[in-house]
């Protein structure tokens, strides 16, 4: 296997809590990312799922150096980025896009869909001046938008096609990586369904590395070729997509595949469910051990001790369980 | 007779830019106890139509054009505002799709669960606030003595809705309208939602309109189900016959571009097109432009539901003439 285009090692994002206005005391640290190793391939798409509050969010933006590290290295193509300086983190903005959840939120209502597309071309300087109303053509035709659109404001197209236009933004600077943050989420069925198609296509025909973010397994599973299972900060399980989803070994991931409604009414009435008790905890404090134990219907004593390592567990597999063996 | 009757149910906004028809001529029924699921994606009118039966719609813009809404006897479109209020909140309640939204921000949780009984079952406080504790048990949240004098601020999201569910079933409803509540919420936490709405249903034997986008809930939670589109009702079967042998292009194509039943690799079936500007009159079926089935015929007149099997309609006279 060649080298990976993106490496994670130990990455800790933390952020600290205060109270009180004038004396500033602290009152303890979030740990909302908390020792992530994990290596990305070119043209690979990895799934990244969790509950809100998992830290998945956090990590994408840490990846970007959207946020400063707490600890551990992000690896761009062999290049640290969390010792680089403001200007080479700048140039690696060229190699790591971002595309968020919320497409009302994340345009520029005062923007043309000409003006948001050219703008990083210029900042970067990628191209002469002349030649930028054609390269934002064909970011257009990539994303399937007719070029007729150019000179219209994001108020006036619907919700998938301002994802489209937010894709656009993202593949203007030809990255290496993008992150997507929930790009369905805020999508109808049948609009989420282009998205993807659309994400999955430039994958195939550009090459396009991608992290895929999502809490919605089923659409993780349609585009991804391996997921990350994140819970409370850690990985718990990784592997590729239909092996995770389809036999999940960490019962955090038994229980959050279990929880997928499926839309068929036999498979619905007859299947046992594992319905989890309670919320996510608290990353301010997280549990001891295994931050999973206290919803786990598995959990022993053991399980309290130490934070479980995320150890093979078949080929091209990994799980953080002491007990993986034994249930 | 059954529980809610809705005959040729017609709302529409106006506003600035012209009139929006978002309920076009809607017929249901419910019978007691029974599951009904609603679905369709945003804009569809799933929700006005319940908005609309419950006096929920804001009147201007809004406007009730037509049609009935008869609950128990009492049509709910035309009742006397008080008669209305006797209704709502005792024998039939609503859950929203954003407790946060929905729970008063200043007021403890347990002043909110009694107002109810205050209002409609007369009770003292002290009575009130012990069916309240008892409530927040059967719901499932723990450590519910201290927890009722608490902010909605101070619950997470699951245990917002657990009280917004709380609150709606104390009075023990007939009918339960329940407007996409668990969409905000993480699939673990929807799993303990629904499993709830599951259980407070066998228990209290109440009827329950179910208004989502997700198939996938729909197909374990609902008895029946009826699919929207362009505020009109498109297809309505029984949950499974819906999910297995659906007629309607509309109902095929949205189970199509769930990915769920997809491999990777795959590509996902989409609906070409936008949903139809209701502002502007339709023509013919409103799924036409978008839909591959399409013939000349279907932009001439508006198709209705029509029988297609027991307690099968659907609104496709292709589909009805066995053409495809």
């Amino acid at each position: 296997m060649s080298a990976p285009i993106l490496e994670l090692r130990d990455v800790k994002t933390h952020f600290p809590l205060h109270r009180g206005l004038i004396f500033r005391r602290d009152a303890g640290t979030v740990k909302a990312v908390d020792g992530v190793t994990l290596s990305v391939q070119k043209g690979e798409v990895l799934g990244l799922v969790g509950e809100s509050g998992c830290g998945k969010s956090t990590l994408a933006r840490t990846i970007l150096q959207l946020l400063p590290t707490t600890a551990g290295t992000v690896l761009l193509g062999g290049r640290n980025l969390t010792t680089a300086d403001a200007a080479e983190v700048r140039a690696a903005r060229r190699d790591l896009q971002m595309i968020f959840q919320d497409p009302y939120a994340s345009l520029n209502p005062r923007m043309t869909v000409f003006d948001t597309l050219a703008e990083p071309l210029r900042v970067h300087g990628v191209c002469p001046l002349e030649a930028i109303p054609a390269r934002v053509h064909r970011l257009m035709e990539r994303v399937g938008l007719a070029p007729r659109f150019l000179r219209k404001y994001p108020h006036e197209f619907s919700g998938g096609q301002r994802q489209r236009i937010a894709i656009a933004r993202a593949l203007a600077l030809e990255p290496r990586i993008v992150v997507a943050d929930e790009p369905v989420s805020a999508l109808d069925v049948s609009i989420q369904a282009q998205i993807l198609n659309l994400l999955a296509g430039l994958c195939r025909e550009i090459d396009l590395t991608l992290i895929f973010i999502a809490h919605d397994l089923s659409v993780v599973k349609h585009i991804s070729d391996r997921v990350a299972v994140m819970y409370l900060g850690r990985i718990v399980e990784l592997g590729t997509a239909a092996d995770v989803i389809e036999r999940p070994q960490h019962p955090y991931t038994k229980a959050l595949v279990s929880a997928i409604p499926v839309p068929d009414p036999d498979v619905e009435r007859t299947r046992q469910r594992l319905v989890l008790p309670g919320d996510p905890p608290s990353p301010i404090n997280p549990p001891s051990g295994c931050a999973f134990h206290p919803r786990c219907a598995h959990a022993v004593a053991r399980c309290r001790e130490a934070v479980p390592p995320l150890v093979p567990a078949g080929p091209a597999r990994e799980a953080a369980c002491i007990r993986l063996g034994e249930i | 007779m059954p529980l809610l009757k809705v005959t040729d149910l017609r709302t529409s906004f106006h506003t600035r830019t012209g009139v929006t028809r978002a309920v076009d001529g809607v017929s249901f029924s419910l019978e007691r106890g029974e599951t009904l699921g609603i679905v369709g994606e945003s804009g569809s009118g799933k929700s006005v139509t319940c908005y609309s039966i419950l006096g929920l719609i804001p009147q201007p813009p809004g406007r009730i054009e037509g049609g009935s809404a008869v609950f128990a006897g009492t049509d709910l479109l035309r009742c006397r505002p008080e008669e209305a209020r006797a209704l709502r909140g005792k024998r039939i309640a609503m859950i929203f799709q954003d407790p946060m939204t929905s729970l008063n921000p200043y007021l403890r949780i347990g002043d909110q669960l009694i107002e109810p009984l205050l209002i409609h079952e007369r009770l003292s406080r002290e009575d009130a606030r012990r069916r309240s504790l008892a409530m927040l048990e059967a719901v499932g949240i723990n450590d519910a003595a201290r927890r009722i004098d608490l902010y909605p601020h101070e619950f997470s999201g699951g245990m917002r809705q657990r009280v917004m569910i709380a609150m709606a079933l104390i009075t023990k409803p007939e009918l339960l309208i329940s407007d996409e509540p668990t969409t905000a919420l993480d699939v673990t936490v929807q799993a303990q939602i629904l499993e709830l709405i599951r259980r407070m249903q066998r228990e209290l034997g109440m009827a329950v309109i179910f208004i989502t986008h997700d198939l996938g809930v729909v197909s374990g939670l609902c008895d029946r189900v009826q699919v929207m589109y362009a505020g009109r009702i498109v297809e309505t079967a029984d949950t499974r016959t819906l999910f297995h042998a659906p007629k309607h292009p509309y109902t095929r194509a949205l189970q199509r571009s769930i990915p769920a039943l997809q491999a990777k690799g795959s590509t996902l079936y989409t609906i070409p097109g936008l949903p139809p500007d209701l502002s502007r009159p339709v023509a013919g079926c409103a799924f036409a432009a978008r839909c591959e089935h399409a013939v000349t015929a279907c932009r001439g007149e508006r198709p209705e539901l029509r029988e297609a099997g027991t307690g099968h309609r659907h609104a496709c006279p292709r589909a009805h003439a066995g053409e495809l």
